[in-house]
């Protein structure tokens, strides 16, 4: 084995991959929201429609995307590679385990969450990613120019109260997944720090409330709009 | 006291082993709680049965010895070790449950003896100095600042006992091997072997089949020496700075 594939595949060089596709996520979570948030302007979905338009079109948004896949895949990939080794390594259990006196359930249950957050994904990419890219969608026109009416879709699926109930959940499954990941992942890569420690643990609660929130926020408001 | 203790009792490392309950009476809230296994053990060796295996030495805290999972905690609800705790921690009439730690890297030899050998195997991978680093130096000689002394002390603390690997879902001995590179990376002693040590130690930890990090901290909360996990992450900062420098291909 080379260095490279030794080190890759050693516990801490798989954390580190894990650390590091994890931060690419969280950093397009908030992009991802930005866009988002466009569904709430009250314009009959204009400017969210081409905004859609220019991310699908942008060369460099497609490399991007191309990237954030590999790396939600990565990630899981990495996440059942250390689940599976880390379970073998306690072949047998404990009778009784009092582990909420020294660690959080999140921080136990990180699998479960993203298991959790897995599903949603991919209910969310068949629901929208496939169907705008290969579906057959209504198109509308502003000025003369015809676009996807992204925004119809989506507001279609918001208006059942199933989807919005699932999308809600999900973010909550998101905010706790963050609340330990968002540190852990700065531990990972060894960035612990006096001074800073107390500050990335504050970011990241702040941000494992924030961001789902905002996301849940969304369906919400649309759901009672309609 | 009267106690009603449930104790895990396997021959050997072959034995599938499983719980035996004992009733114990008469228990002073002043012993530790090993001495209220030895008045167990009396008992049992009175009555001609097999007393319970355990491991302990110093009895002071210091060695590392006693391990023991009390009641779902390694050394139980404080956070010391098991000859360190007092059966006052206790109330009267209360069930403990006893269990060995758990770990692949860590097999049962009998009753509550785990072979800890691994961690051992650990040490030997670099966990040590082996330049000559000449006779016992003046105090002020070494330039050395207290507060990176006190960090390498701090790491130092370690006792080896396992309560890290045996508190961790992912039985993983991160802290434990953390704490011994640290403490050598942290002195000027420990830099003609730095990198080596940090890339063979973290691998002979995968070879022996602990588990990796989630950070849940739950080996710094049950530590009997407050290791603290910044000392994991000064780890993951040597080895990675180690294997993209080091001439080791
Ligand atoms: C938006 C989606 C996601 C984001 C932003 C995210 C972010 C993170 C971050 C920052 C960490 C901490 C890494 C570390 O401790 O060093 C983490 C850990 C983890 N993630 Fe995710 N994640 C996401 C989705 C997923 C999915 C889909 C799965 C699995 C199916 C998953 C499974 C895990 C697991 C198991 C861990 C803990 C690994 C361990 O330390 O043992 N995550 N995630
Ligand atoms: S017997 Fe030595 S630390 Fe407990």
């Amino acid at each position: 084995m080379s260095w490279v594939s030794k080190t890759l595949n050693s516990t801490l060089g798989r954390k580190v991959l894990m650390a590091l596709t994890g931060l690419f996520l969280i950093l397009f979570l908030v992009v991802h929201l930005a866009g988002n948030l466009q569904l709430l302007i009250p314009d009959g979905g204009e400017a969210f429609n081409k905004y859609a338009a220019t991310m699908a079109n942008n060369p460099f948004i497609k490399v991007v995307s191309i990237g954030n896949f590999a790396f939600i895949l990565l990630h899981v990939i990495y996440s059942i590679i250390l689940s599976r080794h880390n379970k073998k390594s306690r072949p047998v259990g404990y009778s009784i385990t009092k582990a909420s006196s020294n660690s959080t359930w999140a921080s136990r249950n990180m699998g479960i969450l993203g298991t959790l957050l897995l599903i949603f994904i991919l209910v969310h990419l068949k629901g929208f990613y496939y169907e705008v890219k290969f579906g057959s969608i209504p198109m509308t026109s502003y000025e003369g120019v015809e676009f996807k009416d992204v925004f119809a879709i989506v507001s279609a699926a918001y208006s059942n109260v199933l989807y919005v109930a699932f999308y809600v959940l999900s973010m909550g499954f998101l905010a706790f997944h963050l609340s330990h990941g968002f540190a852990s992942a700065f531990q990972t890569l060894g960035l612990n720090h006096v001074k800073y420690s107390p500050l990335i643990r504050k970011v990241g609660l702040v941000f494992s409330i924030l961001i789902p929130a905002l996301f849940a926020l969304i369906p919400l408001v649309m759901f009672f709009q309609n | 006291m009267n106690l009603t203790l449930k104790i895990w009792r396997q021959k050997n490392n072959t034995d599938k082993g499983g719980f035996k309950e004992y009733k114990i009476t008469d228990i002073s809230e002043d012993m530790s709680f090993l001495e209220m296994l030895d008045v167990l053990n009396e008992q049992l060796s009175t009555k001609g049965e097999d007393p319970v295996h355990f491991d302990h030495d110093c009895r002071e805290g210091i060695c590392g010895m006693c391990s023991l999972y009390i009641n779902g905690n390694p050394h139980g609800p404080q956070q010391t070790t098991t000859c360190q705790l007092h059966m006052r921690s206790f109330k009267d009439g209360d069930t403990i449950s006893i269990e060995p730690w758990r770990a692949k890297a860590f097999p049962v030899l009998k009753d509550l003896v785990v072979d800890r050998s691994s961690f051992d195997r650990i040490i030997q991978a670099g966990g040590y100095v082996s330049v000559n680093t000449g006779g016992v130096p003046d105090a002020n000689e070494i330039p050395i600042p207290k507060s990176i002394a006190d960090l390498a002390m701090d790491a130092a603390q370690c006792i080896g006992c396992g309560a890290c690997v045996a508190a961790c879902k992912n039985a993983s001995a991160m802290l434990f091997t953390s704490a011994k590179i640290s403490q050598l990376a942290l002195l000027p002693q420990g830099q003609v072997e730095r990198k080596i040590r940090a890339e063979n130690m973290v691998a002979q930890m995968d070879a022996e089949g602990f588990g990796a990090c989630t950070n849940t901290g739950a080996c710094e909360a049950e530590c009997p020496k407050g290791i603290s996990i910044t000392n994991i992450a000064r780890m993951n900062r040597e080895y990675f700075s180690a294997v993209l420098s080091s001439d080791t291909v």
